[in-house]
């Protein structure tokens, strides 16, 4: 309410500037003050983000230094051309004649697919368990009753633990000994086998990443005004249909920012496999890379195709982020602007 | 509170004459609906968190026993987290993160201020690109960086230093500030800079002497959830940085036990409890406001 007045009074007193040449003096060069105080953030994005990433690009296109069987010589770099993305996309490692032949198994390349297969598993299961269970708790938490501290304080709590010691407390708590089997008089292999292994890094991710979900979809509820309710449940409308036709429709903006958020997210996966299964799992000891995972396995053996494998990632990422925006409808900025009345 | 209760009563009021004893009961099993849905939540959240703890008081012979309570209570497990005679540099990993924490922040902070006020306050061409390209920033994937960051801070003999940490924590806790404080800004009553600017203040003046000591607690908010970011960041921290600079979050992921292949649960647990409980008081501490900023910026779990 009182951030309404103040955008009213804001606007009242922009509105009158011109009638009062003293108050220029604040607006007089406002775009190039602007601009001026971006600059210091933009150079420095530019510098952490924008260098590595042409950085990175450019390494993708060439070749890492490597012993040569056929010439029998110690050969470095050189233009790759598209071979570091091909021998991942195509499985199609180079031979020592110059020709390529499918990579053998246990390389790095053919781990490919499966771990970009793992990353889609991850995230869309996560999304979709957090989408339910985020919406339950946004539910629950909106309104006023007593305990509502206690509550909020309480879905905090796995937020602001430490992704690392996430993982460890659920590597304990999955232990062949731990909790989880007591509880469900199991014997299952957490961490090892191949399905269960995929499932722990799930239940721990939805476990850490679930408030923050509830609370942004909160943060949609809390604007859909009370009249609404009242005067759909004057019309006879019942509980389900206030739900689905109202409540849905209405926090649709703040829950696709939220998905959008989250799947970025998750398809940048690493912590949370790397320490709690180790990226492995399964027959092939595999089962939970994702493609962060293998970026950093890569890296120790080639700079220059870990760069085209993290490209890839990068490229993946913001394709998704693409569709969601074009076909989604998740606009970030707008659904934020509203949430904020109007204000940036 | 006054809204729900003045809805409810008029909706019993009217429903009161046709079917007078259907009220309470509907009423109550709405309570208890949500009373189960609150403990439910609380049980979800809490539960793993109260595991570890519990669990950091337990002898190790007992790491699996599954009372609710320690049946031989011990504080064993904190000073083992501290000792080096297995290797682990626990105390100097908790400094690490500390000094990079630190710095991270203060640039961090320091830039965002502008940054978002300018967002927040002018209106200048590029506004909603540059607002684009910050959020597009913040959900950057953090291993893009780290080849090419590996490979330069490899050349230029900086593997193993502070620097190597710190600068690639602030490509998203820059990004993180700049969003949160847009957001704070947004919500300040700018009429008083106005005002200042009238009564003779250049605007530099007014923003410093009004306007920052109002965004005060916004900043604090701020500078904690940029702390925190950069406090649990793990993936670039656990490539860059040798065993004199490695954070919290790499030592306990590497935490040695007495035995090869033996897993130290219990010192991890308490560990983990030592990072975790002044991050988890701090944050009750000041839950309302950072809310408020998660549920602006969208910053990442």
């Amino acid at each position: 309410m009182t951030a309404t007045s103040g955008v009213a009074t804001g606007e009242a007193a922009r509105a009158q500037t011109p009638q009062q040449p003293r108050r220029k003096s604040l607006h007089a060069g406002e775009g190039r003050r602007g601009l001026l105080l971006v600059t210091p953030t933009i150079i420095l994005l530019a510098v952490v983000i924008g260098y590595p990433i042409v950085r990175g690009v450019v390494m993708s296109f060439q070749k890492d230094p490597g012993f040569n069987r056929a010439t029998g010589t110690f050969e470095g770099g050189g233009f790759a051309g598209f071979q570091n993305y091909t021998r991942f996309l195509f499985n199609q490692c180079p031979t020592a004649t110059g020709g390529t032949i499918k990579c053998p198994p246990g390389r790095i390349e053919t781990l490919f697919w499966p771990s970009v297969w793992n990353t889609i598993l991850f995230t869309v299961i996560t999304v979709a368990i957090e989408v339910v269970l985020g919406l339950a708790f946004a539910l629950v938490m909106n309104g006023s009753f007593r305990g509502r501290g206690l509550l909020r304080a309480s879905v905090l709590v796995p937020w602001s633990i430490p992704t690392a010691v996430t993982a460890k407390l659920w590597f304990f708590i999955f232990a062949y000994a731990g909790i989880a089997n007591a509880a469900l008089h199991t014997n299952i292999l957490w961490t090892a086998a191949e399905w269960p292994s995929r499932f722990a890094v799930i239940i721990a991710d939805v476990w850490k990443t679930t408030p923050f979900m509830a609370l942004l979809i909160l943060a949609g509820l809390q604007i859909i005004p009370d009249e609404i309710y009242e005067a759909a449940r004057v019309d006879g409308a019942g509980a389900w249909q206030r739900f689905t036709q109202i409540t849905l429709p209405l926090v649709r903006p703040a829950l696709m920012v939220a998905v959008l958020f989250r799947t970025l997210d998750v398809l940048r996966i690493y912590d949370l496999p790397q320490i709690l299964t180790g990226g492995g799992g399964g027959t092939n000891g595999h089962a939970t890379t994702t493609l962060s995972i293998l970026v950093v396995d890569q890296i120790k053996q080639g700079f220059n195709r870990a760069a085209a494998l993290s490209t890839m990632t990068f490229l993946l990422i913001f394709f998704v982020a693409f569709l969601f925006v074009k076909f989604l409808g998740a606009n970030v900025i707008q659904t934020q602007q509203t949430q904020r009345g109007g204000k940036i | 509170m006054a809204s729900t209760t003045a809805g409810t009563s008029t909706a019993g009021r009217s429903r009161t004459d046709a079917v007078p004893t259907y009220e309470k009961p509907r009423v109550t099993w709405q309570a208890v609906r949500k009373f189960i849905g609150i403990i439910a939540i609380v049980v979800f959240c809490l539960g793993p968190f109260y595991w570890m703890i519990v669990t950091s008081f337990r002898p190790v012979d007992y790491t699996f026993e599954t009372t609710l309570w320690p049946t031989h209570f011990t504080l064993d497990n904190y000073a083992a987290a501290f000792s080096t005679k297995l290797g682990n540099h626990f105390g100097r990993a908790l400094v690490n993160s500390f000094i990079i924490g630190v710095f991270t922040t203060i640039i961090a902070v320091i830039c965002g201020i502008f940054c978002a006020y300018a967002l927040a306050r002018l209106q200048f061409r590029f506004k909603f690109l540059i607002l684009g390209v910050i959020l597009g920033a913040s959900m950057f994937p953090g291993v893009a960086l780290l080849t090419p960051l590996f490979q330069l801070f490899t050349n230029i003999g900086w593997m193993g230093t502070y620097q190597a940490l710190i600068i690639p924590d602030i490509s998203f806790a820059l990004p993180l500030t700049v969003y949160t404080l847009t957001a704070f800004f947004a919500e300040m009553p700018w009429e008083l800079e106005e005002a200042a600017t009238v009564d003779g203040c250049t605007p530099g003046q007014a923003f410093r002497k009004i306007i920052l000591p109002l965004a005060a607690p916004g900043l604090f908010t701020t500078a904690i959830l940029a702390f925190i970011a950069s406090w649990n960041e793990y993936l670039l921290a656990s490539e860059l940085s040798s065993d004199r600079t490695q954070p919290v979050t790499v030592a306990i992921a590497a935490f040695q036990g007495a035995l090869p292949h033996q897993e130290p649960y219990t010192t991890v647990m308490a560990a983990g409890t030592i990072v975790t409980v002044p991050l988890v008081i701090l944050v009750l501490l000041l839950q309302r406001r950072i809310v408020a900023g998660l549920t602006a910026g969208g910053v990442k779990g």
